[in-house]
């Protein structure tokens, strides 16, 4: 076993320290180490977009990094974007169109559609289908996903 | 579904990679964005002693101008590249490309010299390099060194890369203002590795195509060009015979392999409908009949 790096990490703006083996994957860091297991492991390699969460601002796959890259790193993971009393407006959106059923893919889902949004403007259906092509779903048949950004995204438009 | 143990090493400068590179051995891993690296880490198809993590390096990613070229440092991330005002302005045919890179989240880490050292023959970025004629910086320990990128793709996910060796930019010779320039790509999902797809320059001289360059990816062991097409089309009027030719011509030098996704056979098909579509919109773009 090689030797364990001490690492400080912020997430959901709490800092943490730890120290993790090089080969920690920072899915694994947040689900073992941190017990937030909200951001959920499907494939590990990349493909089905369910542990996306956000460092440093931008939407990265967790299976993809290793914990000790996000020393010093601002994480977001989906339990930091609202409560289960108090849902932020994207979740929100999702569960007034019922944008998900089992909900594994919904965190993935939520982290990828907060980094989308602050990046493109999502002005048409295909655009959300393109942003959401990462993000793999089971269940929905993804039409009440795109619904729920669309309708988000009009809300939004329509606030000054 | 993970890795292997293995050393960490988070480098503060080009050289102490270069250094560490060189100790390790050929047991060691440069790792960048990791969006190749990590998936093939996970799966145990590589186990090195050491990663040698460059993202904390500074300096390493930019975009920038020069008189003649756009040079773009190795750790520059795809979604950056997709998003320049730099590129767009002088190398649209590259940004049209990098919209058919992966997903916002593997654009976001992804780095230009992380997919040329990976060298998957369905990537756009190393068939880009090969259609614009790109010149690739290397550094080892022992010292620097260019290569072409026509010269660094050698095979499936092989280059020219020595054990010990760094990318540490690329510059792209800018193409001249008025260049008619098409991408088309096929794949089965958007965000998907391409089944194949084109990329196309050309310019216009006295109403003749001129300077025709033609980049093809996904129907070979490396990203390709089709000389024979390029010359054919040559100082003459592009119209439908000759697309024809082009496409024909296209269509017999390419040896796609047969996979889970298409048969090699449907391959060279699609070949010949995207290098139509893309050279016919290039040449449009070039006789200025299209934005
Ligand atoms: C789901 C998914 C879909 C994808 N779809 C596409 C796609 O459609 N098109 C596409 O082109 N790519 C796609 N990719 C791959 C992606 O573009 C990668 O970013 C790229 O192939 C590798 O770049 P990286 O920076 O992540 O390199 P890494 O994964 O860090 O490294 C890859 C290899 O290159 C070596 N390396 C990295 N940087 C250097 C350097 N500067 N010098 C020398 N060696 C170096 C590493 O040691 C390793 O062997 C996809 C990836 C995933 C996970
Ligand atoms: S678990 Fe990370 S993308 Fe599937
Ligand atoms: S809601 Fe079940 S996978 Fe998407």
């Amino acid at each position: 076993m090689s030797a364990g790096k001490t690492i400080r990490v912020t997430v959901n703006s709490v800092i943490y320290e730890r120290t993790v083996e090089p080969r920690l994957l920072l899915s694994d860091f947040l689900r073992q180490e941190l017990a937030l297991t909200g951001t959920h492991v499907g494939c590990e390699h990349g493909v089905c977009g369910a542990c996306t969460i956000i460092v440093n601002g931008d939407s990265v796959r967790a299976c993809l990094m290793l914990a000790v890259q996000a020393d010093g790193a601002t994480v977001e993971t989906v339990e930091g974007l609202g409560s289960i009393h108090k849902l932020n407006p994207l979740q929100k959106a999702f569960q007034e169109q019922h944008a998900l059923q089992c909900g594994f893919c919904t965190p993935g889902m939520l982290m990828t559609v907060t980094d989308l949004l602050r990046k493109y403007p999502l002005a048409t259906d295909e655009d959300i289908r393109e942003g959401l092509s990462g993000n793999l779903c089971r269940c929905t048949g993804y039409e009440h996903i795109v619904r729920a950004v669309r309708t988000l995204v009009r809300q939004t438009e329509g606030t000054p | 579904m993970k890795p292997a143990a293995f050393d960490y090493l988070a480098a503060d400068s080009l050289d102490a990679a270069a250094a560490a590179l060189s100790r390790a051995g050929g047991d060691g891993k440069v790792l960048a964005g990791g969006q190749s690296l990590m998936p093939m880490l996970n799966f145990r198809l590589v186990r090195p002693s050491i990663l040698i993590d460059i993202n904390r390096i500074p300096g390493l990613a930019y975009i920038e101008a020069t008189d003649n070229a756009v040079r773009v440092g190795a750790l520059t991330r795809h979604h950056a590249i997709e998003t320049s005002p730099v590129v767009k302005a002088h190398l649209p045919v590259l940004t049209a490309a990098m919209q058919h890179v992966a997903h916002l989240a593997i654009r976001n880490r992804g780095t230009i010299g992380g997919s040329l050292s990976h060298a998957d023959p369905a990537a756009e970025l190393p068939m880009m390099a090969l259609l614009l004629d790109a010149r690739i910086a290397i550094q080892s320990y022992g010292g620097r060194r260019t290569e072409q990128a026509r010269d660094f793709f050698v095979g499936s996910l092989a280059t020219s890369l020595g054990e010990d060796e760094i990318v540490t930019d690329v510059e792209f010779p800018r193409l001249a203002p008025g260049t008619g320039w098409a991408f088309e790509e096929v794949a089965r999902r958007s965000g998907d590795f391409a089944l194949a797809a084109v990329g196309v320059t050309i310019s216009v001289r006295d109403g003749k195509a001129d300077q025709v360059r033609i980049g093809m990816m996904g129907v070979g062991e490396t990203p390709l060009r089709a000389p024979q097409a390029e010359a054919l089309l040559s100082g003459r009027t592009v119209d439908g015979a000759l697309l024809d030719e082009a496409v024909a011509s296209v269509r017999s030098v390419v040896e796609p392999n047969s996979d889970l996704h298409a048969s090699g056979e449907y391959r060279r098909h699609l070949v010949g409908v995207l290098a139509r579509r893309a050279i016919e919109t290039a040449w449009r773009r070039a006789i200025g009949d299209l934005q």
